[in-house]
């Protein structure tokens, strides 16, 4: 099992769900490292139900919306299903002012977000 | 260094390298004042978000992370405005042709939300002629006005 530094991984049933270690993600490096980790997910343990558990985060710059959407799309392309939970109002507003709530599943909660899968 | 915020608005030069992750040199003064001149934590979260964008953006895309080119950045901060001016050394874009990132066909694009984040955060963003400085200014409690 690969070794995290950017997120938490868990398993709830079939779902995988991830928590980020980081309050604020912007640092380049930082993404990056959270990129790969997101991706190896996918590509590296074959998970086809991820939820992202926002809990915790604070910030998040357009570099990490990056990161999202292309892990997004390799999951899509690997027929997996992503949803995300757990987003501050702040955050939610850059989801809104992109549009990129249209892209995502975003969830309250994980209790909503699990029983969504 | 601000010991009484609400006398005298804080100023300050800043100049940086072209490197990543050099942001923080700006953004770490910048959160502190505005903590310290009583801005709501929402308005905080969107001046961070356009400073850190135009911070990158200038390295990145303006300077092209060459060594021999600086950032220079200008912050005002007072209880009712903030203004930063975020200036590189390259040259310069056309802001206006940055694609719609909200438009069907560039969703999923994985890049180019930095400027349309800075308009929908602060309440006015200016260009020069040149396209190589910004100027990013908040007033507390107005909302912003995102360009078309």
């Amino acid at each position: 099992m690969a070794t995290h530094r950017r997120i938490d991984v868990s398993k709830t049933g079939d779902v995988s769900v991830v928590k980020f270690l980081d309050r604020k993600i912007l640092e380049e490096a930082a993404i990056q490292e959270l990129g790969a980790e997101l991706f190896a997910l996918v590509e590296v343990d074959n998970r086809k139900a991820i939820l992202l558990d926002f809990d915790g985060v604070e910030f998040l710059s357009s570099a990490a919306l990056g990161k999202l959407i292309t892990f997004d799309r390799k999951l899509k392309t690997a027929k997996g299903r992503l949803k995300m939970c757990g987003v501050a109002p702040g955050i939610l507003e850059v989801f809104q002012v992109t549009k990129l709530n249209k892209v995502f599943d975003i969830r309250t909660d994980a209790t909503e977000a699990l029983t969504a899968f | 260094m601000s010991d009484n915020p609400s006398a005298e608005p804080w100023q300050r030069t800043v100049v940086l390298p072209s490197e990543r992750g050099t942001s923080r040199l700006v953004t770490d003064d910048l959160l502190e004042q505005l903590g310290l001149y009583g801005w709501p934590q929402d308005e905080i979260f969107g001046i961070h978000l356009a400073a850190e964008e135009a911070l990158v953006n200038a390295a990145v895309h303006g300077n092209k992370l060459d060594p021999a080119k600086r950032v220079h950045v200008e912050c005002h901060v007072s209880p009712d405005l903030v203004r930063l001016t975020v200036t590189d050394e390259g040259p310069g874009f056309d802001p206006e042709a940055v694609p719609d990132c909200t438009r069907a066909e560039r969703l999923e694009f994985p890049s180019g939300r930095g400027v349309m984040l800075m308009r929908s955060f602060m309440t006015r963003v200016e260009y020069n002629p040149r396209g190589n400085s910004v100027v990013l200014e908040k007033r507390r409690g107005v909302a912003p006005s995102p360009a078309e």
